[in-house]
């Protein structure tokens, strides 16, 4: 579980080039980390590579937050 | 050297046809690996074997929107990756407005606007990631200025440019570029098969006296696609000999 907070939260890190203190599981991407629409759909996909799943559209649009990316990897990957 | 796409990889839609052979040649000339897209098979491999290693043979039905996901793919699997997208395939269906069937319509509409849309959607995921991509629709000169007997075409080319207007803005930050060419009369089996007297009149209407050739073309696909061509996306290149200044 937090092993997978830490890919999340690294993917996050170097994708969006933000210091790692701001990347709590409260943050939202584009709110809180700066990202753009964009941004979002690359960690989007960013997500899929690391963690070998597929993220539906429809889901991808839920995944605002650093939490809600670790909740639906844990919900369904591996 | 200028213009040089050593270790690039390119997919031409189209490949057999006239243009889209002369831009596969061109781009394989300057280094590219290509993957040639076309609905026979026979044809592709003709212009595969004048290109030589360089060249992969992908036939492809775009009016088949299975095959059109299948093909990105394809062309990854066959090179390593896709850095060029020439979105060249394109039909007529040719009729005035009152007489054109709903089916002419949309198979024009499928083929030359949709395809191009969803092979280029399916490029873009490896393009950003690798901060690098080129996308070149090929469109025409009647997308701009509208043809009696062509609304279908008119329109699919019409499309083509506010599609890649959208797409350039979407993600220049990635480092990918999107960009139109819009032929004006360039010869081909097309436009030989009009009467004498017709082409006459057509290359009247042009300043440079000539038509085109499917190598003017390719040169404009060759600059767009190259390293050079970084800052340019969203635009509509028109390569028309001045019949029309835009």
């Amino acid at each position: 579980m937090s092993d997978v907070a830490e890919r999340v939260k690294k993917i996050v890190v170097e994708h969006l080039g933000v210091d790692e203190a701001k990347v709590t599981e409260q943050a939202s991407f584009i709110d809180d980390l700066g990202a753009d629409s964009l941004d979002t759909v690359e960690l989007v996909m960013a997500f899929e590579e690391e963690f070998g799943c597929e993220i539906p559209d429809d889901a991808a649009e839920k995944i605002l937050t650093v939490k809600d990316a670790i909740s639906f990897i844990n919900e369904n990957a591996g | 050297m200028m213009f040089d796409l050593t270790g690039k990889r390119a997919l031409v839609t189209g490949a057999s046809g006239a243009i889209g052979a002369a831009i596969a040649q061109t781009l394989a000339e300057r280094g590219a690996q290509v993957a040639l897209s076309g609905t026979r098979r026979e044809a592709l491999e003709a212009v595969a074997a004048r290109i030589g290693a360089a060249a992969h043979v992908c036939p492809t039905n775009l009016a088949d929107p299975q095959a059109v996901e299948a093909l990105v793919p394809a062309a990854q699997a066959a090179m390593g990756g896709l850095d060029i997208l020439v979105n060249n395939a394109g039909l007529t269906r040719d009729n005035l407005a009152l007489r054109l069937k709903d089916e002419d319509w949309q198979t024009v509409l499928d083929v030359n606007l949709t395809a191009a849309f969803r092979l280029s959607r399916a490029a873009l995921k490896g393009m950003m990631k690798a901060r690098f991509g080129r996308i070149i629709s090929i469109t025409s000169i009647v997308g701009v200025t509208g043809n009696p007997g062509q609304a279908n075409y008119a329109a699919s080319k019409a499309g083509m440019i506010g599609l890649t207007k959208s797409l350039a803005a979407e993600v220049a930050s990635r480092g990918v570029t999107v960009n139109c060419i819009a032929p004006g009369f360039i010869e081909s089996p097309m436009t030989a098969a009009l009467p004498e007297a017709q082409q006459d009149k057509l290359t009247q209407g042009i300043p440079m006296g000539r038509m085109g050739t499917p190598d003017d073309i390719a040169a404009a696909a060759l600059y767009l696609a190259s390293p050079e061509a970084a800052y340019v996306t969203g635009q509509t290149l028109h390569v028309n000999g001045g019949m029309a200044m835009i």
